[in-house]
């Protein structure tokens, strides 16, 4: 067994030994390794957290978590003889995978990530390592997300075929509202995107890192008949709450993952279901495991039974890691 | 493929009535022929091809993926063409799954018609190649016969007339001139061609319906009274060589009443109520008695019917109208000379599966009134009123046909849970479930309502819920036992549906009672001294 003698999974999080440090601890440590910003990774009330600039600057705004060391992609820390680096995992901004190397053997640890394009983050560098921790949200082959730009075209020919309503896009505060926002630049949608006000720090942050979002207008205190044509993003909770009652007929959209399955989309009463995913498909998961081709592979949150199995019919080593607290399905 | 494959995943995911209309409509405008015929053949429930069986499926599957996985992910998804459809393999030669077009509806359509059962699977694999997931699954619904779109035929005939500015009346008179893909159908639409002409078919004709009697009185010179039947209207088409049975919406029920259907030989068409033989609702002063609305609905919705169904529930039509005597088209006559073709017609027919509404005796509206409110205890939901030279037309006519319900019972019961509505309402909590009392003081769901308020009273009960929740179930909120709805209902009836053996039939919410303590609504036993 390959480094199990320096490196620990616990349910709360992973133990790198000879660094006294956690990875994404899911209760406080006095030295956190954080991967990236969203709440089932980056937690507040640790001693001291390493993460990249971007998730500092992201726990800071979430939980007023000040002390911390910003590690830039590709540079490489060293803690008890353990050579730590940070590197893109394409998932959210700030989001990395992080590298860890010691007595001869490397582990990588990806947190979450994703394989496809996105205009808000650095895509996913493959590390080949001995063990590979990886993520396993859609960790199912039913799971295989459909072209992006396909999705968003879907997103405006609704809006373009009811000009009296508009369409309100659910999609978690941080990574997915702003990569859905770039991506309704990108394909040429200029008019100004109205945002729920748990959208809007989040917003100026990304917009703060040099991500350019376009004109974004709060979608609070907003005559409903100025709304009509428009998009109007959301956090998922708001769906199908009091706060939606201000919008002209919404026709709800929701982007995520999840969408893929009809009974998921239609129990979220969801009428324009968007596969947009900030992880990992089946395809890309099974896919990364032949690239970094480690010794072994430890599966962490999701489905991990079948991508076990997976590695199982392949001649790969795997085991299922169960972690706490890693089900957020709001975040898909 | 893919036009049609968005088509039913808009109707899947659209709540409001009006956008599934769109989305037919405009489905029905853009898509190429012979594509949209086909297309409204599957929405009207009019095309069944059943070249694949469902194990072929899943051996399909087996033989492409491995079987855990494809357990693992079935046990996920839960519907076996779903997952299939969503974990086929993707070629390596396609980049992306998108459906390019190669693959027609019509295309598809002709190739299962054609291929034998032995054939079927490869088939079916090969088309699968070409399309997304959404595609492959209207292809495999398609193949196995089990697309249920849940529209009804009416709601596809009223989206395909509302594409081309028709009135779906006139196209229901034609819809049985014609045979999927409906060409003739589309000629005539577009000002192509001449309406089709259903004659020698046993098509249905759109019911005439009632408005309510709201309140004030009508003149009984004018306007004749009847019974109002508590089972579905039906009508029965008869050409002669052929008998059918359509529900309101033009469905075709003859399936589910073949006795009915059987005993029927004539070249007519007639307008009546379905019900049970029984004795719950009326007796022989009203001109015959009926089994309860809860009876007929054992009947409902099969497709093939037992000799048990038959023996235990036996059913029969009570006829109001006549609309058709032969090729002869009365329904430009008014309702008085109708009703006497259909006294003269009534000896012809079975006696034992048809029988004629009363027309109730009254001098005038006072005494009607008097009439109506003793029929309580004969279970009767109340009065029709025709006006005496009205035509019989299509739809609801303001002034022609009132149903006149008598006033419903009520019941204090306490709400107990609550759900989100739909559409417009789905950020409120307007689905209550409320309850009445045991001997012992628990408290046993009688009922479900979603209507009666006001749209002020929505908001105070959508607050109520908000606040006093106890526990979530999913999308159900568990409430604080303490508010006293007073909810309004046509009958009761004894039921398996909920814990207290009891249903309502078209139970709402009359008034909040904010007055009333939780521990003086009723008791159980007070609504089973209610049943009819």
């Amino acid at each position: 067994m390959p480094a199990q003698h320096w490196i620990e999974p616990h349910p709360h999080g992973i133990y790198v030994r000879p660094a006294d440090a956690w990875i994404d601890p899911a209760r406080p440590a006095d030295r956190a390794l954080v991967t990236h910003g969203h709440a089932d990774h980056a937690r507040g009330g640790h001693g001291h957290v390493w993460a990249t600039p971007e998730t500092l600057a992201i726990m800071e705004l979430r939980y007023g978590t000040a002390s911390g060391t910003g590690v830039d992609y590709g540079d490489t820390i060293r803690m008890g003889g353990v050579d730590i680096r940070y590197v893109p995992a394409g998932h959210v901004l700030g989001s990395a995978q992080i590298v860890l190397e010691h007595a001869g053997e490397r582990v990588v640890v990806t947190g979450d990530y994703k394989r496809r394009p996105d205009p808000t983050c650095l895509p996913f560098e493959t590390v080949p390592c001995d063990i590979f921790v990886t993520e396993a949200t859609f960790g199912l082959p039913v799971f295989r997300h459909p072209d992006t730009p396909s999705e968003i075209d879907r997103l405006l020919g609704a809006l373009h075929a009811h000009p009296d309503r508009c369409v309100l896009v659910g999609a978690y505060a941080l990574g997915k509202a702003q990569r859905v926002i770039c991506e309704l630049r990108a394909r040429g949608h200029a008019d100004p995107i109205y945002i729920h006000g748990a959208l809007e720090r989040m917003c100026a942050l990304y917009a703060h890192f040099g991500v350019d979002l376009g004109e974004l207008r709060p979608a609070t205190g907003v005559a409903a008949k100025e709304m009509r044509g428009a998009i109007v993003m959301a956090p998922p909770s708001a769906l199908n709450d009091r706060w939606s009652r201000r919008l002209p007929d919404p026709i709800t959209a929701m982007a995520s993952g999840w969408m893929r399955v009809r009974q998921r989309a239609r129990q979220r009463n969801v009428e324009l279901p968007l596969i947009i995913s900030d992880h990992a498909d089946w395809d890309e998961l099974t896919s990364t495991i032949r690239e970094v081709a480690p010794s072994e592979t430890w599966i962490t949150h999701g489905r991990e039974d079948a991508l076990v199995h997976w590695c199982g019919l392949h001649q790969m080593r795997a085991r299922a890691l169960a972690l706490v607290g890693r089900e957020d399905e709001d975040e898909g | 493929m893919r036009q049609f494959s968005q088509l039913l995943d808009g109707l899947v995911y659209t709540r409001s009535r009006n956008g599934k209309l769109d989305l037919i409509a405009d489905y029905m405008r853009t898509a190429p022929d012979p594509d949209r015929g086909w297309a409204l053949a599957v929405l009207t429930g009019n095309l069944d091809l059943k070249a694949v069986k469902s194990s072929a499926i899943g051996e399909m599957i087996r033989a492409r993926t491995d079987p855990i996985l494809y357990e693992m992910s079935r046990d996920y998804v839960g519907d076996m063409a779903e997952t299939v459809a969503l974990l086929w393999p993707k070629r390596e030669d396609q980049p992306a799954e998108i459906d390019y077009g190669a693959l027609s509806l019509s295309a598809v359509v002709d190739r299962l018609s054609a291929v034998s059962r032995a054939a079927a699977p490869d088939a079916l694999a090969q088309m699968m190649d070409h399309l997304d997931a959404s595609g492959r699954f209207a292809l495999l619904k398609l193949a196995t016969g089990g697309l249920r779109v849940g529209i009804s035929a009416r709601l596809a005939k009223t989206g395909f007339a509302r594409a081309f500015g028709l009135d779906v009346n006139d196209v229901e008179e034609c819809w049985h001139a014609l045979t999927p893909p409906y060409a003739d159908l589309f000629h005539w639409a577009e000002g192509r061609g001449e309406r089709p002409d259903p004659v020698g078919t046993p098509f249905f004709r759109p019911f005439m319906l009632a408005h309510p009697l709201e309140d004030g009185a009508v003149d009984l010179v004018d306007y004749a009274a009847e019974w109002k039947w508590d089972g579905i209207r039906v009508q029965i088409v008869g050409t002669g060589r052929e008998t059918r049975l359509y529900s309101r919406a033009g469905d075709d029920i003859t399936g589910s009443f073949p006795e009915v259907a059987a005993a029927f030989r004539g070249h007519a068409v007639l307008d009546g109520e379905l019900l049970v033989k029984g004795e719950s609702q009326g007796a022989h002063e009203h001109g015959g008695s009926a089994a309860s609305f809860n009876a007929l609905q054992q009947r409902l919705g099969r497709k093939t019917v037992s000799a048990k169904m038959l023996a235990d529930y036996p059913a029969f039509v009570r006829l109001y109208d006549l609309l058709l005597e032969g090729d002869d088209d009365l329904r430009q006559l008014g309702w008085t000379e109708r009703r006497g073709r259909l006294e003269a017609f009534l000896p012809t027919l079975d006696q034992d599966r048809f029988d004629i509404s009363a027309v109730i005796d009254a001098k005038d509206f006072d005494a009607l009134a008097e009439i109506r409110a003793g029929a309580r205890d004969a279970a009767i939901e109340g009065v029709m009123l025709k006006r005496r030279d009205s035509p019989y037309v299509a739809g609801r006519k303001a002034a022609l046909w009132y149903k006149w319900k008598r006033d419903p019972l009520t019941a204090d019961c306490v709400m107990m849970y609550a759900q989100r509505g739909h559409g417009k309402r789905s950020s409120f909590y307007s689905d209550y479930t409320f309850g009445c009392w045991t001997d012992d003081g628990a408290l046993l769901p009688v009922g479900k309502a979603y209507s009666g308020f006001t749209d002020e009273e929505l908001k105070w009960l959508d607050r109520f819920v908000r606040t006093n929740t106890v526990n979530s179930f999913g999308p159900v909120r568990e409430v604080e036992k303490t508010l006293v709805v007073e909810v309004a209902f046509d009958s009761i009836h004894m039921s398996k549906r909920h814990k207290s053996g009891l249903a309502m039939r078209f139970p709402r919410i009359a008034r909040i009672r904010r007055d009333k303590p939780a521990h003086e609504a009723d008791r159980v036993e007070t609504l089973k001294r209610m049943v009819s």
